[in-house]
């Protein structure tokens, strides 16, 4: 028999029984290793009540879904998921297991790979099949290199995960799959936490997602005084502003000005980066956008790596003349 | 509460890299610093220390000059350091550095260890978890809360798209800090030089040896990333510049 991908993918951890979209990349990405490696795919998806979701799996090529059900599973933990995981997949021995990296995977996908005396690759944006030897590529030093990096055991079980929007999920390629309900219990103590309610902090005030044009802001803004610059940017735009992670963290914008894996997703026709490197989880959010400009002065800065246009020098040259520049074309205009 | 709190040094943010002539690894003379999220993770448990009381020692493993950033933590207010020295520690991967950091704790009893979420290097996310597991203890990841309970701490999990979740553990257990948990302190004069005279532990990779394993993974090649789009450079006076920046913003992003 072939060897086995399989692709264990998870609900919307806010919203149970509702997969989380990124579910469907890391089936297309298995799909696409299949096709280099002759291996076949399966999907496991964990939960309770997830029948309609096995459906909505089976819907896609594949040689199985697995619906591991469980009441213990309703509410996600650590180590319930492990508990059962680790069973499952010591009896099933696929080759590869592929996961999106999101913060529930990162949560337990450590954790069980060593509870298996194995190792996750975690984070890659892409693969390479080599001559037989299959490789990862992930991002390193916060995207300014990139690393292919390899299992260094032939055994089964080798795990990696896969980056938001590191394949598109509408690629995943359709069939029909038969369905297998696996019923799993999770004994007492094996879960030391208690996990509660999910919630959202507070309503959002801006919805950026429906901005035409984001001005955002990193930490080349270097101190809260010069935000009124971008603001007046932004403002001449009929924009909004945003920003990277360290400047919500620092408090000089709201939390829901932040754009990336922890904040917004946009799509913005224009987004302008004023001092912003570029990093993973800023990138993620924002490399939908149809024109990306970047102003930095480090011309090493990944940004530049998906920038339209770009321009290496100090954001404080640059934003004052751009404004005048923008004023006098619009009063002629 | 006695907190175990792991920090890295990392290569700084706004340092240009270069690559090594085998294309294997960084060229190594470049400025260093502290993982951000580990700075998080310190400054947090200097305040459950001020709260609750106890003991705040932080670990690295890493070559000799990483030994600045622990010299920061002390200066900072940690009690005192283990640094695990050795320049190949900086070549581990995940799971050996967490068993190395786990042989470092040996013969002392911890209430919670803190790490920051992940690294600006590796960008793993793993190190803590892998600890956790490795000391058999409950953890939770990206954390941006902690407050002490009769029982354990009531933690506040960040979630993706703006959701947060409350979890009750029992100690001991190992959190992973998200940025922004807290606002970061600078270390004083006073502080600095206090740090001078706390002990710094030094356990070298022979203490350890037989703890680790081998690598379960191996980085092939480190390279430039392939571009994916073509990026026009604009050059010129700032006026110029701006002139140009406004006509790509009329005629081909088309906002004005």
């Amino acid at each position: 028999m072939a060897d086995t991908i399989l692709v264990l993918v998870e609900q919307q951890p806010a919203a149970a029984g509702k997969l989380n979209r990124v579910s469907f990349e890391t089936i297309a990405a298995a799909q696409a290793i299949a096709k280099d490696t002759g291996w076949q795919v399966e999907i496991a998806v964990l939960g309770s009540g997830i029948g309609d979701i096995a459906l909505e799996l089976a819907t896609r090529k594949a040689a199985k879904v697995y619906a591991i059900e469980s009441p213990h599973l309703a509410v996600y933990t650590s180590d319930a998921y492990v508990h059962v995981l680790k069973e499952f997949l010591s009896e099933k021995q696929p080759k590869l297991v592929l996961m999106p990296h999101t913060y529930q995977v990162r949560d337990f996908a450590p954790s069980l790979a060593l509870s298996l005396g194995k190792t996750v690759i975690p984070d890659a944006v892409g693969y390479k099949y080599e001559n037989g030897k299959l490789l990862f590529t992930r991002q390193m030093f916060q995207g300014k290199f990139a690393a292919d990096v390899s299992f260094t055991d032939d055994g089964n079980l080798w795990m990696a995960t896969f980056q938001n929007a590191a394949f598109r999920g509408d690629m995943a390629e359709a069939g029909t799959a038969p369905i297998e309900t696996i019923n799993v219990t999770v004994p007492d103590g094996v879960v030391r936490v208690q996990a509660h309610e999910i919630f959202k902090e507070a309503k959002q005030a801006v919805d950026l997602s429906q901005s035409e044009v984001i001005v955002a802001v990193g930490r080349g803004i270097k101190e809260q005084k010069h935000l009124a610059m971008a603001e007046e940017l932004a403002q001449l735009l009929g924009g909004d502003i945003a920003a990277s992670r360290p400047i919500c963290d620092s408090g000089w914008l709201p939390l829901d000005r932040q754009i990336g894996s922890s904040g917004q997703t946009i799509a913005p026709k224009l987004y302008i980066g004023l001092g912003i490197s570029g990093a993973i989880q800023h990138i993620v959010g924002m490399k939908g956008s149809r024109t990306i400009v970047a102003i930095n002065k480090d011309a090493e800065a990944p940004i530049f790596e998906i920038a339209d246009v770009g321009v290496v020098a100090n954001l404080f040259d640059i934003v004052p003349p751009l404004i005048e520049e923008i004023k006098k074309v619009k009063a002629v205009a | 509460m006695k907190i175990l709190v792991c920090i890295k040094q990392v290569p700084q943010k706004d340092a240009p890299l270069k690559l090594n002539e085998a294309g294997t690894w960084i060229r190594e003379d470049v400025s260093y610093e502290v993982n951000e999220p580990d700075a998080y993770a310190l400054e947090e448990a200097l305040r459950q220390k001020e709260k609750h009381g106890g003991e705040v020692v932080v670990v690295t493993a890493g070559p000799a000059r990483s030994q600045q950033v622990l010299r920061e933590a002390l200066a900072k207010g940690a009690d005192r350091a283990i640094h695990l020295i050795d320049d190949s520690f900086a070549s581990l991967d995940a799971v050996s550095t967490a068993r190395a950091i786990a042989a470092a704790m040996e013969g002392e009893t911890f209430d919670m260890v803190f790490t920051g979420l992940q690294s600006d290097d590796y960008g793993f996310a793993q190190t803590g978890v892998l600890l956790a597991e490795i000391l058999g203890w409950p953890h939770a990841t990206i954390i941006i809360g902690i407050e002490k309970t009769e029982t354990g701490v009531r933690l506040k999990r960040e979630l993706e798209a703006g959701h947060y979740q409350l979890m009750d553990m029992p100690l001991p257990c190992l959190l992973t800090i998200q940025s922004g948990i807290n606002k970061l302190r600078y270390a004083t004069l006073i502080g600095i030089k206090q740090a001078k005279n706390k002990p710094v532990k030094q356990l070298t990779l022979a203490d350890v040896r037989s703890k680790l394993g081998a690598n379960m993974q191996k980085i092939e090649r480190l390279y430039v990333p392939v571009k994916q789009k073509k990026t026009e450079m604009l050059q010129g006076t700032p006026g110029e510049i701006a002139k140009k920046l406004v006509d790509k913003l009329r005629n081909e992003a088309r906002v004005i």
